[in-house]
């Protein structure tokens, strides 16, 4: 009943620092160690071998935690999502973050699944990403020089390259996502499918974001998820809206925009042919849901 | 090679001190290392809830844990319910509301509630049934567990 694990695992680190962490990645030949929910399995059926050193970074204090302070909204890398679910001024600010939560796997999941580890492991299918990516967000990389500890925000959207792949270095540890808080009347809304809401890997996913005012919408952003190699703006849909009068066939001629720009795969959970359906249908309710809602 | 570790952690109240390989799960060191059985592997990927335990007061799916993030946490697993003075309430509440049938999957289906029971002050009742979606069993229909579980908390169906 014990897998063997793929890769090589000869050291294990639990630093309690950023520097410390940084440091224990600096030669490339690491692992980081979170949650472990993809990990843990990722590791066994050889997705994500071992590379020589697991770097458990649970023991970092300052990684975890989510603060709101001059109009931008901060989450350690290391919140759970259990953490997004339970903050109370972060979902009087930032709605859309703890509808996501709630929509995410089990609550024993939860309890151990953090958000870095959802950006990290770079799942199209990744549900906290769809929402940040509407919020239009940042990541916050670290990594040792040599001497001292070097950073660089990526925006999130400029982050996948590709299912599992990111434009993270091997030795640079996630320390935090932001974004500034959404303005007054700029609302975001998440939907996911799936045959139940619980532990169900988004078959499609979609994020709506707009500022709808005097009938006008603005500010418009969508997101699709689990409908090509990584999480995706619909560009095209969002032009279409910008700036338009919210009425008649505008959600629907939208939504039919927003199929048009994705690329799905048939895979076990649904076609491709269904995927396309759905993410029509969930865009034109979204739209419906915050412009009229 | 396989990197070992060092791990001190405390479980079912009781101080323990272990090497272990580092890329070993929860869930394999509680039942095969330690032969605590009660703890069940069913999926071992998450889905099924059989293998939840405590770990500082949240429950987590011990499969998907690696077993040296042990090091300095409070473990309880079924084992630690029972004490001296007889089962937990949650326990006998199963018992009384005829709750269980194989029994496979209540060991975590009962941690799973203990958490709940010990984490979310107002809960409802249809607030337990989503706090047990995690928790997979193929025998009751979950209608007795749900009304046990609203039994301990004080929740009207
Ligand atoms: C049964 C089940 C149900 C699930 N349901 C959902 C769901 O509904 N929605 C969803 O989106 N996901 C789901 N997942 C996937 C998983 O739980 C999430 O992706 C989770 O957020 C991963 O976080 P973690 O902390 O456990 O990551 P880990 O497993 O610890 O790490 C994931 C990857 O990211 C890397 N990593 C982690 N943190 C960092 C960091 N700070 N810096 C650099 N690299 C890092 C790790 O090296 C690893 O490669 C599910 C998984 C299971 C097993
Ligand atoms: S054995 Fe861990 S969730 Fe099924
Ligand atoms: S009682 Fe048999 S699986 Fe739940």
């Amino acid at each position: 009943m014990q897998v063997k694990p793929s890769g090589t695992l000869d050291e294990y680190l639990a630093p309690v620092t950023i520097e410390e962490a940084a440091r224990a990645l600096a030669d490339g030949r690491a692992s980081v160690l979170a949650g472990g929910t993809d990990l843990m399995l990722q590791a066994a059926n050889g997705r994500t071998p071992y590379r020589g050193r697991l770097v458990n970074i649970r023991r970092i204090a300052e990684l975890r935690g989510a603060a709101i302070t001059g109009g931008r909204v901060r989450i350690g890398a290391l919140t759970t999502v259990t953490d997004i679910l339970n903050h109370a001024e972060l979902a009087k600010a930032v709605p859309v973050l703890r509808q996501t939560a709630d929509k995410f796997a089990s609550n024993q999941i939860r309890n151990m699944a953090t958000i870095g580890g959802n950006i990290c492991n770079a799942s199209p299918a990744g549900d906290m990403i769809i929402p940040l990516l509407a919020l239009e967000a940042e990541v916050e990389l670290a990594s040792w020089d040599g001497a001292k500890i070097r950073t660089r925000e990526v925006a999130l959207e400029k982050f996948f390259t590709g299912p599992g792949r990111t434009v993270m270095e091997r030795g640079e540890l996630l320390t935090a996502v932001s974004f500034a808080v959404p303005e007054a009347g700029h609302r975001v809304r998440f939907a996911k499918s799936g045959p139940r809401p619980a532990l169900e890997i988004s078959t499609v996913s979609a994020a709506f974001a707009a500022t709808c005012k005097d009938g006008v919408t603005t500010n418009v952003r969508i997101v699709l998820g689990a409908v090509a190699p990584t999480p995706i703006r619909a560009r095209s849909a969002e032009a279409l809206m910008e700036g338009a009068e919210c009425s008649g066939d505008l959600a629907a001629r939208a939504a039919k925009a927003a199929a048009g720009e994705i690329s799905p795969i048939d895979d076990v959970r649904a076609s491709a042919w269904y995927r396309t359906h759905l993410t029509e249908v969930f865009v034109r309710r979204l739209i419906e849901d915050v412009c009229h809602g | 090679m396989s990197a070992t570790v060092e791990i001190n952690f405390t479980l079912n109240g009781r101080k323990r001190q272990l090497t272990i390989d580092a890329g070993l799960s929860a869930l394999n060191l509680l039942r095969d290392k330690l032969d605590m059985t009660g703890t069940k592997y069913a999926c071992g990927e998450g889905e099924c809830g059989a293998c939840t335990i405590l770990v500082d007061g949240l429950s987590v799916n011990s499969c998907l844990m690696y077993a040296a993030d042990f090091d300095g946490r409070d473990i309880v697993t079924i084992e630690g319910l029972r004490s001296d003075k007889g089962f937990d309430p949650m326990q006998d509440a199963f018992v009384e509301h005829g709750a269980i049938q194989c029994g496979f999957c209540m060991p975590g289906m009962i941690m799973q509630a203990r958490h709940l029971a010990d984490t979310n002050k107002d809960l409802t009742y249809d607030g337990l049934k989503r706090g047990l979606e995690g928790n997979v069993c193929r025998c009751t229909g979950y209608k007795k567990v749900f009304d046990a579980v609203a039994d301990v908390i004080g929740i009207a169906k």
